[in-house]
């Protein structure tokens, strides 16, 4: 589906990697291969369409990979070694951007626009009670219900009220 | 000769959508039948002056005609003939002709098909879609002529790229665009039912087979294009949150939203403005997918940025139709009476509950895709950020999570006034599912994340409680097998594809979890003999060879793959290279169980006898697509419910002599 | 009040219409990423000289101090590099103190691209596995920075300079920082 792009544009056109990660990057240690791993996933490639460091085969990519690798061998941890690219090249390497007056609506907009709904609803839920209090909607009486019940039954039951008179 | 026909053809057709635009238009204001009679031989038309000149187009690739300077641009002598015709739409002209080719065909079948729709309510959306043409034929003539003639013609054509040379890739855009195009339907009827000044529920159910077709053919296009990033990127991945994908999605997510509204519409008569607003943004949401993948504001795109003209008009065209149909919005909306009255806990309640989420979600990916875009503008260019998989993934799945929780209770509900202690009984069986599901996929994954145990779970919630539903309907085990079969034939057919579509969300659920928390790869220099050990398989590293195809090198090894002592397939892995092309290829060899993809690439020789070999196991992919085509084909299914076909209802209640026999499937 | 809510779709969209217009209109280049070590002092860094070339060897972050420097990154395999030499001959002949980085290059190769495209730089360091390169935050070859006396980075271009350029962006910001 990036690939789309390709597609629609034609235009760019790099060979497609068989994946990134060079059998000789590879750290002897797993866990902190893992770790690696897992930072490179977090960092964008600068010269790429979308792609993180670790699906990238740019050399950019692999220089980034490996000073990773190396930052984490010296002992970083996880953020500073997130946080020497971003010295390099910016806010722009995060693939996920930090919280910070800027990036509040990204990061805060999805719950706030939660907190509209839920007011919404429960403005126009208000509003429904009000009008079917002065409506005077009652619930069916016993007869009523089952007098529908029957009706409904003898249709063929297809979209039927069933919480009422059916059994479980 | 005959590209020239195709440009006069395409010109015509420009001529003739503005008759169809504004003839029916003035018709339906004045109720003179005469005019408003127009739209239909006006469609007719439109859909064979364009269909003529796609076909044109398709000759000149086929002939590889060269002197036109699309198909010199993309297409090459040498190219298979399936891959001429797929070049007609894998360029940016050609497409933007199969795009008004399809908005043609949606045009016409409203002209045809809708003969029950009151005749002023038809003449405008017939009048909307005419519109909608001009905007796209007058910026195909002005902006992306298809048929520009190159003097003199080259020899041969530049269009070899290797990679779009792939089946996956050819047959994936007509999908898409039958599914964007597709929800224009549900705006036109918007749009119409706005200067009617009423909607109820007839309206929503004229709208929602449009909707259901273009939502089916969308859903196919996503997962076949997700599918072919799998097996031609040479890792795996199969969703990378790009803003291409995502301009895929968006619409995917409001159309997926809109079908549920559509439903209380037409059966409670209520949740009108929202569902009319839902219908625009959904279209626009195409039409901003449009403008994204071609104007280059977020993806680079080098020589679209440099002539700004096709950005500028795409843009143009969103504010005249997104713009003004949200301003008519503003204007009539509030006018529309709402009508029948729920409780929250409700078959509606839950449908509004889905409403909600998906449009969060839509929301959600919107912000993400464009706030960089924001960003930059607001602070004239010097603050520009990425936003990637880990935002989306932290941002999209915990919206999902009570979403489909409430899926599997929602057709569980009784309309108006749900007994939620009911529904929970009846949900025993899914809760358990869910909880035996939880355990074994811990028990089997221990060390890998938390979530994706929980996730499988609530996969299985869904898949057990839609299929309670399902049996419940046909009362499977509480009557006689007989009973149940007679219930089952007399069940409509909307409702089965509804419980389909529903399974397959579970079943792509399941696969997507899967293959994100538990793949296995090994990647390494492995020599002739050697054998890697991926999760319980072996990948036995035989030889490598080297020959050519047609019109490639390629360089192919022999991979043995074993479980344990039983030898389960030999995988062929290629590196292809395409001299012409100057390009390179991997063909990754993938082996599937039904629960697991065995997935073998080949890379570069180092020097010493060994080459880099990736291999991996990918547990649960094939599941997504499986998924995907249950989702499918319950859309197909419930397009197949003779509720669904226009004009069904009212002919049946014309026929005063009907059978009851036809009415009962119909409820 | 509710009225109102009817007309917050369309006003959201004039608001991403106008972010779209100014975005086009301006031509902005989404490849395009702000530096982020432009007013931060230039890192610390040591390059050795490439092998075979004539005059000083390498240099490193002292030699940026004391006046005002042109750093910039280079390669003898890449072909915009090749197109923009002799705008960077230009600056040096102008008597401004022009570093190079030969990034990702084999000595050999890069010295006798020197000897044949004229060698304008006051130190050339060989920065051969792209390591330092990555220090100065460069995503590829050619890029040019601004280095004022005190050592702090004023500028960068990413790309080959031209002409146009020199006279726009480099000229009167180095005339301001009094070079």
């Amino acid at each position: 589906m990036r690939r789309l792009a390709v597609l629609l544009l034609l235009l760019w056109l790099p060979a497609w990697p068989a994946g990134a990660v060079e059998p000789d990057e590879v750290l002897a240690d797993p866990a902190l291969e893992d770790r690696a791993r897992e930072i490179s996933k977090e960092l964008r490639c600068v010269v790429c369409q979308n792609q993180s460091i670790d699906d990238s085969n740019a050399e950019i990519a692999r220089d980034m990979r490996l000073l990773v690798r190396e930052r984490l061998v010296e002992g970083d941890t996880d953020d500073q070694v997130v946080d020497f690219m971003v010295a390099r090249y910016g806010e722009y390497v995060r693939f996920s951007p930090t919280i910070r007056f800027e990036t509040l609506p990204l990061w805060f907009g999805p719950p706030a626009l939660v907190l509209v709904v839920v007011l919404a609803i429960v403005m126009v839920y208000r509003a429904q009670q009000n009008r079917s209090a002065h409506e005077g909607v009652r619930p069916l009486s016993a007869a009523e219900r089952a007098r529908l019940d029957a009706l409904v039954e003898k249709l063929g039951g297809g979209e039927k009220p069933r919480s009422q008179g059916d059994p479980p | 000769m005959i590209a020239e026909f195709g440009q006069f053809a395409l010109t015509l057709a420009l001529v003739v959508s503005l008759v169809q635009a504004v003839v029916p238009m003035i018709g339906a204001y004045r109720n003179d039948g005469p005019l408003m009679a127009t739209g239909y031989p006006a469609a007719l038309s439109q859909l064979l002056l364009t269909g003529l000149a796609f076909g044109a187009l398709t000759y000149g690739f086929i002939a590889s005609d060269f002197s036109v300077a699309t198909v010199a641009a993309n297409s090459h002598s040498l190219k298979p003939m399936l891959y001429k015709v797929s070049g007609v739409w894998g360029n940016h002209e050609g497409s933007m002709l199969m795009w008004v080719v399809i908005l043609a065909l949606f045009g016409w079948a409203v002209a045809q098909f809708g003969t029950n729709l009151p005749p002023t309510l038809r003449a405008r959306v017939i009048s909307v879609q005419g519109m909608i043409g001009v905007a796209f034929l007058a910026f195909i003539v002005f902006t992306s002529n298809p048929f520009m003639r190159l003097d003199p013609a080259p020899f041969d054509g530049n269009g070899l790229n290797p990679l779009l040379q792939d089946p996956g890739l050819a047959f994936h855009p007509p999908l898409l665009y039958v599914g964007y195009v597709g929800f224009s339907m549900a705006f036109s009827f918007a749009v119409a039912a706005l200067l009617e000044g009423r909607v109820d529920a007839a309206w929503g159910r004229w709208v929602r087979p449009w909707t259901l077709a273009a939502w089916t053919f969308l859903t196919g296009g996503i997962a076949l294009g997700s599918w072919w990033a799998y097996y031609e990127l040479g890792w795996g991945g199969w969703w990378f949150w790009d803003p291409v994908e995502n301009a895929s999605f968006m619409p995917w997510l409001a159309g997926t939203a809109l079908l549920h509204s559509a439903i209380v519409v037409e059966k409670r008569d209520t949740l009108k403005a929202w569902t009319i607003l839902l219908a625009i943004l959904t279209f626009s949401l195409s039409l901003l997918g449009t403008f994204i993948v071609r104007s280059g504001v977020l993806t680079s795109v080098h020589a679209f940025a440099t002539d700004p003209t096709r950005g500028v008009f795409i843009l143009a065209i969103l504010a005249v139709a997104v713009g003004g149909s949200l301003a008519l919005f503003a204007l009539r909306a509030p006018a529309l009476q709402s009508g029948g009255l729920f409780r929250l806990i409700s078959r509606e309640g839950g449908l509004v509950f889905n409403n909600i989420l998906l449009a969060l979600a839509c929301g959600t990916v919107f912000l993400g895709t464009l706030y960089p875009l924001f960003l930059e503008a607001l602070s004239d260019g010097r603050d520009k950020v990425s936003v990637g998989p880990p935002y989306f993934n932290a941002t999209f799945v915990p919206i999902m999570i009570p979403l489909v929780i409430v899926m599997a209770a929602g057709p569980l509900m009784a309309w108006k006034r749900g007994n939620l202690p009911n529904v929970m009984r009846r949900l025993v069986w899914a809760g358990l599912a869910a909880v035996a599901v939880m355990v074994w996929a811990f028990l089997l994954h221990p060390d890998g994340p938390w979530l994706a145990p929980v996730a499988m779970g609530i996969a299985a919630w869904l898949a057990v409680g839609t299929l309670t539903e399902w049996a419940d309907r046909i009362k499977l085990f509480r009557a006689p097998l007989s009973d149940s079969w007679r219930r089952l034939k007399g069940l409509p057919r909307a409702a089965s594809g509804m419980t389909l579509a529903h399974l397959g969300v579970a079943v792509a659920i399941a696969g997507m979890t899967g293959a994100s928390a538990w793949q296995v790869e090994r990647i390494q220099v492995a020599r002739p003999g050697d054998v890697v050990p991926v999760g319980s398989y072996q990948f036995a590293f035989d030889e490598v060879t080297e020959g050519a195809g047609p019109n490639y090198n390629y360089r192919r090894a022999h991979v043995t793959l074993l479980r344990g002592d039983r030898v389960i397939t030999e995988l062929y892995p290629e590196t292809r290279f395409f001299p012409v092309a100057g390009q390179s290829t991997t063909e990754a060899a993938i082996h599937t169980t039904g629960v697991a993809d065995l997935y073998a690439v080949v890379g570069e020789a180092d020097g010493n006898g060994g080459w880099t070999v990736r291999f991996y196991e990918n547990p649960m992919v094939p599941w997504i697509w499986y998924g995907a085509l249950i989702m499918s084909a319950g859309g197909f299914l419930s397009l197949s419910d003779r509720r669904h076909r226009v004009g069904a209802p009212q002919r049946a209640a014309r026929k005063p002599v009907a059978t009851s026999a036809e009415i009962v499937p119909a409820e | 009040m509710r009225r109102w809510l009817f007309f917050a779709p369309v006003g959201l969209f004039v608001v991403l219409g106008g972010v779209f217009l100014s975005q086009l209109l301006l031509g902005r280049d989404p490849s395009h990423i702000p530096s982020a070590l432009v007013d931060r002092p230039v890192p610390e860094f040591v390059l050795p000289g490439v092998e075979g070339r004539d005059g000083p060897a390498g240099f490193a972050t002292a030699d940026l101090q004391g006046s005002l420097s042109i750093v910039n990154v280079f390669a003898s395999w890449c072909v915009p590099c090749l197109a923009e030499h002799p705008l960077i001959s230009g600056l040096s002949e102008d008597g401004y103190r022009v570093f190079g980085i030969n990034h990702r290059d084999k000595d050999a190769e890069a010295a006798a691209w020197l000897r044949r495209h004229g060698d304008p730089y006051t130190g050339v360091g060989a920065d051969r596995d792209a390591r330092i390169s990555v220090e100065w935050g460069v995503t590829g070859v050619p890029e040019t920075f601004i280095v004022d006396a005190a050592g702090v980075i004023r500028y960068k271009h990413v790309g080959p300079l031209t002409p146009q350029l020199l006279e726009d962006e480099f000229m009167p910001r180095i005339r301001a920082l009094g070079g």
